[in-house]
């Protein structure tokens, strides 16, 4: 229980930091703020790996594995998105150079 | 070891934090998203320290199929099905959580009631998030089923019941999971078919021109199921990383709620656009066409410009030849804006991405708020494939589904040239006043040719 009150504090705060992190995010960056935080999203890749990695039983490695495929789908394709669009922001004097 | 792996978390969170904060200014966004990168990246090494891993063949294995597949899909994705690419991406994080739960199940199937709780909500959300995200990108896809569109809102009689039984049945099947009471892992089936049915009830009644609404709501359950991931296995950095990713995609959801005053719930059950509201339909009047040389006389000779896009310039393809035309209207010396409003498109933001393909400058882009009172001095507004964004009667008509909505109030200019397939009405399912204003001119035809007919009338002199 412990462990349970530990971590509920953990998240309490991260979601505060999250609000006060992001409210302040202009419209034109709405498209790259989602596919940059979905990307973050994928975190959930660490607790793939160790159900993949971890011998336990044959179903989890295989449910661990395939979960490392679409978590790093989502890392992967997440950030490379989001860096090419970014890459196509530019303001008006980066234009006329 | 462990601290060591603990402490690189703690890193990584850092720069998740740091990257989500520089994301919110242009000229630091690509900086922060490279840091977050780089948190991802400690995080994901440092976990493969971890003793409890044995075997790296699967890892390996998962890593190789995963990134090949995601470096495809970044490259070669246009911009135009940028809001597709985002819900397959959300749809992704979700089912690795559930995935990670039911593995963690599999691997303890006595456990604790706090670990049966997490399991439990970690399933449900990831798989919420993954049907969702499904239906979502078939929606956008505007996929059809036999005669009927997928876009369009789907609402059928019972649904309120049958939503109430669904809700109900997974209450059940987590009272039980967690009791333990009942074969254990066919409560588990059935509580992940559950889960999976409802994302697809979640989104089915929403229509298209909702997307911006669901897609932001989706990415914030993809942050809450790697929250939930977290508590099963007790990681702190699934914690922090998904907490921020869930709060993120909760304002996201709710500014594009504010954007078309209404609230969540009205959005999410309403079935909007599905129903044709009339309004005040009946004097409606006759619309003026216009032709693209006489557009290009009023062009020509305007010193302000206020280019208006909406999804129809997804549609169209048109970004590129209207960012031609924008920098043919600078050269002639005009000043020229693109307003854009929040909800136009199909995601947050779908027009900035569009507009940003083509080159537009950002700091040419304004929002409702900058350019509404200045709406005056502008000569010719150009309203590209928008329309109940531009709609007055959210202004002035009580009686209409999209009243109170905040506009860009285009009718206030001297002269607004529509352009626009037909007469059609948008997804709202409303008819638009502003096509019958005196200042209102409608361009009708293929937003591309016309944008491309008026550089070529320009370029002709």
């Amino acid at each position: 229980m412990a462990e349970f009150v530990f971590l509920a504090f953990i998240l309490m705060l991260s979601i505060f930091l999250g609000f006060e992190l992001i409210s302040k995010v202009p419209a034109t960056l709405h498209t790259p703020l989602m596919s940059g935080s979905n990307a973050i999203s994928g975190i959930t890749m660490v607790g793939a790996l160790i159900a993949a990695g971890a011998e336990s039983n044959q179903l989890s490695v295989i449910l661990g594995t395939l979960a490392v495929v679409f978590a790093t789908i989502n890392v992967v394709g997440g950030y490379l998105v989001t860096n090419r669009m970014l890459s196509m922001f530019k303001k008006k004097e980066d234009d006329k150079k | 070891m462990s601290i060591f792996i603990d402490t690189a978390y703690i890193l990584s969170a850092l720069l998740f934090g740091l990257g989500l904060k520089l994301l919110s200014s242009p000229a630091t966004a690509r900086r922060g998203n490279l840091l977050s990168a780089l948190g991802m990246f400690i995080a994901v090494v440092v976990t493969l320290l971890n003793q409890q891993i044995i075997d790296f063949k699967f890892i390996a294995v998962g890593i190789l199929v995963g990134a090949i597949i995601g470096v495809l899909a970044a490259r070669l994705v246009a911009m135009t099905a940028m809001p597709e690419m985002v819900a397959l991406l959300n749809g992704f994080g979700g089912i690795a959580s559930l995935l990670v739960g039911w593995a963690e199940y599999n691997a303890n199937t006595e456990p604790t009631n706090f670990l049966a709780v997490t399991i439990f909500l970690t399933v449900l959300i990831g798989g919420v998030t993954f049907t969702g995200s499904i239906m979502a990108w078939a929606k956008l896809k505007e996929i059809w089923i036999g005669n009927f569109g997928i876009s369009k809102a789907l609402v059928f009689p019972g649904q309120q019941v049958f939503n109430s039984l669904l809700l109900a049945a997974i209450v059940a099947s987590g009272v039980l999971f967690v009791a333990d009471i009942g074969p254990g892992y066919t409560v588990f089936y059935v509580a992940i078919g559950l889960a999976f049915v409802l994302g697809i009830m979640a989104v089915i009644p929403i229509g298209g021109a909702d997307m911006p609404v669901v897609i932001s709501l989706l990415n914030s359950y993809s942050g809450m199921a790697a929250c939930a991931a977290g508590f099963v296995i007790q990681n702190n950095i699934l914690i922090v990383a998904g907490s921020l990713v869930g709060a993120s995609g909760i304002i996201l959801t709710n500014i594009m709620c504010k954007a078309m005053n209404r609230s969540l719930g009205n959005v999410l059950f309403s079935g909007f656009g599905s129903v044709v509201t009339a309004g005040k339909s009946g004097e409606q009047g006759e619309a003026q066409p216009i032709s693209v040389e006489d557009t290009y006389y009023l062009l020509e000779a305007a010193s302000s410009v206020a280019f208006v896009p909406g999804y129809g310039l997804a549609v169209a393809q048109a970004q590129h030849a209207v960012k031609e035309l924008a920098v043919l209207l600078e050269n002639n010396g005009c000043e020229v804006r693109f307003a854009i409003h929040p909800v136009a498109g199909r995601m947050p933001g779908h027009m900035n991405v569009l507009l940003a393909e083509a080159d537009v400058p950002y700091d040419q882009l304004v929002e409702p708020e900058d350019v509404n009172p200045i709406m005056e001095t502008v000569d010719v507004c150009v309203v590209v494939g928008a329309n109940d964004v531009v709609n007055p009667s959210a202004r002035d008509d009580e009686t209409s589904s999209i009243y109170g909505m905040p506009i860009i109030e285009v009718d206030r200019a001297k002269t607004v040239i529509v352009m626009k397939r037909s007469m059609a009405a948008g997804f709202a399912g409303i008819q638009n006043p502003l096509f019958f204003l005196d200042n209102t001119r409608m361009l009708f035809g293929d937003a591309k040719a016309s944008m491309q007919g008026l550089v070529s009338e320009f370029k002709r002199d």
